[in-house]
């Protein structure tokens, strides 16, 4: 059943046209960025867009800070909201069930071909935006900083151990121009990062899933999951709402950028695999509760 | 093959099925009779496991429902109301995923058995289009061959013959018959009566959710105790017949008597150019709508062959026969020198001596 999810997954155009969508965007910025020489100032923007034209190789950290808020999650939305109740409105289920495929071994095959993608579509942003930095931004220019381009020089101060990498999440910035990472530390810090962030969109997938079980619309199910993602936003940003933050899915989502500092600053990173965690286990039993008594009328 | 006591299924409020005692026996072609929204749909999904009984008990294949459905259920080939596929995908890609995702389905045998599927409701030779690109009738027979592919036991299918052109409806018709000939039960539920009575060995009809017959389809077909007479001379057929003819239409008679045979050796004495004579027999059609009552004319009187037959046979003899239309009085064709027809036999209605 397994193989069948993954067959089914890798057969569907959507797929590959939402991971080509997840990759595009950071290559279009990319363009800009290395046509224009303007990157946004320290502070601003989306986090380490900053740094990316000393070091294409951050290009990777900064395109995965690009797709989190929207692109990522709004697939993983939609692939997860289908899961279930696409199944059903197709009148695929009734026959899959009737099959047999237990039902708790179906939404379990559902979940391994969901964390595929999402799995599939981080590897793919990194892999494609690590090539994008190298070849459009260059590699490495840290320590030419000084003689680099009018615009790179001006806009990205990098000598001396002045921020480069603007961080807009967290407060404190991290010079990764003062402490140069290795290339080997630079790729346990990206993996880290595409865990942490593969994670967080299990915690997303798994709202989706649970109210893909319930709806029988993949739509509803879909922009069910975003209603809560882009409630607990707002909450976020919200002083009144500072009791329920700490347990909101979204409020320990850009703690990934916390492995690029040095040292790697910890606390956040745990907290949020922690809540995702808990999301994750919570939605999934309570779809597994709904689906495996439902009456199936679809 | 599948017995069930007293199943009950509520939604909210709404009893779907109620108190429902099906028993199909091996071997059986049984037809599950009932308007839409009598509860056919609601049934089979309880025999499947996919929806679960309020109350009572289900047993198919000798095991309990929806306990150990995952034991019985591959050797059960099921319709569930439309057939369903994925899409963008052919209909072979279609059956070998759906093969693949559950048990008791030996991966060296699939393409064999799915192609054999396909040969067998008439899609062999199909091409590797999507099935986004079917016809209606094309998806029905991949929903069929999909109930095929694992040489189920038992076959459970809902409306089985939708949206196939009558051609279809004949060969899946064969196909049904075939297979329960060499050994599978098949139950189908329809709410064409036709569809059922040409099918069927046993029926059972729901109405309302509740299972108001179950019986052999021969037993519901009982002669009624009267002939249906067409003759050439309806007066002297009258005349002979004095007191049993309940019913005069033109040329058409509808006579009381038990044995066919002795009243036409009767009407041949008595020198009545009988064109056909034709044993009445209960239809389903009125077998159904006695037992249904209110919510009978959601069947479909249009579908049935037997709409226009004269007289409905569960009146009561005593009770006075119909009037006659009123109709001129026709005068009797000139007689030709034609031998009288075998009795029993319907035949065309005679050229007209002018023309030819």
């Amino acid at each position: 059943m397994i193989a069948v999810e993954l067959f089914k997954l890798v057969r569907r155009l959507r797929t590959w046209v939402s991971v080509a969508l997840i990759c595009g965007l950071p290559l279009l910025v990319a363009v800009f960025i290395a046509v224009t020489h303007l990157a946004p100032p320290p502070g601003q923007g989306s986090a380490f867009l900053s740094a990316v034209l000393d070091d294409g190789q951050l290009y990777p950290a900064a395109a995965l800070a690009l797709v989190l808020p929207v692109f990522l999650p709004v697939s993983v939305a939609v692939v997860a909201g289908d899961s279930i109740a696409g199944e059903a409105s197709s009148g695929t289920l009734r026959y899959l069930l009737a099959r047999p495929v237990g039902r708790t071994r179906l939404l379990v095959a559902k979940l391994i071909s969901v964390s595929t993608f999402v799995l599939l579509a981080v590897i793919a942003v990194t892999i494609t935006s690590y090539a994008t930095g190298v070849l459009i931004l260059g590699p490495s220019r840290a320590s030419a900083v000084g003689t680099g381009s009018g615009f790179s020089g001006s806009i990205a101060p990098g000598a001396g151990g002045a921020p480069t990498a603007g961080l807009s999440a967290g407060g404190s910035i991290t010079s990764l121009s003062g402490a140069p990472l290795t290339f080997v530390e630079l790729i346990e810090r990206v993996l880290g990062a595409m865990a942490f962030i593969t994670v967080s969109m299990l915690g997303v997938a798994a709202i989706a899933i649970f109210l893909s079980t319930i709806a029988d619309s993949a739509m509803g199910a879909a922009l069910g999951a975003l209603a809560v993602l882009i409630a607990s936003e707002v909450l976020v940003t919200l002083n009144a709402a500072s009791a329920v933050q700490p347990y909101l899915p979204t409020r320990y989502w850009l703690a990934w950028i916390d492995f690029f500092r040095q040292p790697i600053f910890w606390p956040d990173i745990q907290r949020g695999f922690a809540i995702q965690a808990v999301y994750v286990v919570v939605f999934l039993g309570a779809a597994w509760a709904n689906f495996a008594t439902r009456d199936i009328t679809s | 093959m599948i017995t069930t006591h007293e199943v009950t299924k509520r939604f909210g409020h709404v009893a779907a099925v109620r108190a429902v005692s099906l028993d199909v026996r091996e071997g059986d072609r049984y037809g599950l009779l009932g308007p839409n929204g009598s509860g056919k749909s609601t049934l089979v999904r309880m025999l499947l496991g996919l929806v679960y009984a309020t109350s009572g008990s289900i047993s198919v294949l000798g095991e309990p429902i929806p306990r150990h459905a995952g034991r019985v259920l591959p050797s059960i080939g099921a319709l569930i109301e439309e057939p369903a596929a994925y899409p963008h995908l052919s209909g072979r890609a279609n059956l070998r995923l759906l093969d693949a995702a559950g048990p008791a389905s030996p991966r060296r045998t699939r393409r064999r058995r799915v192609d054999e599927a396909l040969e067998q409701v008439g899609l062999a030779g199909i091409d590797r289009r999507p099935v986004r690109a079917y016809s209606l009738g094309m998806r029905q027979r991949l929903g069929l061959a999909a109930a095929l592919v694992r040489r189920p036991r038992l076959l459970i299918l809902d409306e089985p013959t939708n949206g196939l052109d009558p051609r279809g409806i004949r060969d899946i018709r064969d196909l049904l018959i075939s297979l329960n000939e060499s050994g599978t039960t098949i139950f189908l539920s329809s709410h064409l009566l036709t569809e059922v009575a040409a099918l069927c060995t046993r029926v059972g009809v729901l109405d309302s959710g509740r299972l108001v017959l179950q019986d052999d389809l021969p037993s519901l077909q009982r002669p009624t105790g009267r002939v249906l007479i067409s003759t050439l001379d309806p007066e002297r057929a009258v005349a002979t017949l004095d007191g049993q003819v309940e019913q005069r239409s033109g040329e058409n008679l509808v006579v009381r008597a038990a044995d066919p045979a002795a009243l036409n050796a009767r009407l041949v004495g008595a020198g009545v150019r009988v064109r056909s004579l034709v044993q009445q027999r209960r239809t389903l059609e009125d077998v159904v709508l006695e037992v249904t009552g209110a919510g009978s004319d959601q069947f479909g009187v249009a579908d049935s062959p037997t709409a226009d037959s004269p007289a409905p046979p569960h009146q009561d003899p005593q009770s006075p026969p119909r009037p006659d239309p009123p109709s001129p009085p026709r005068p009797d064709p000139p007689s030709r020198p034609r031998p009288d027809p075998p009795p029993s036999q319907p035949d065309p209605p005679p050229p007209h001596p002018d023309i030819s």
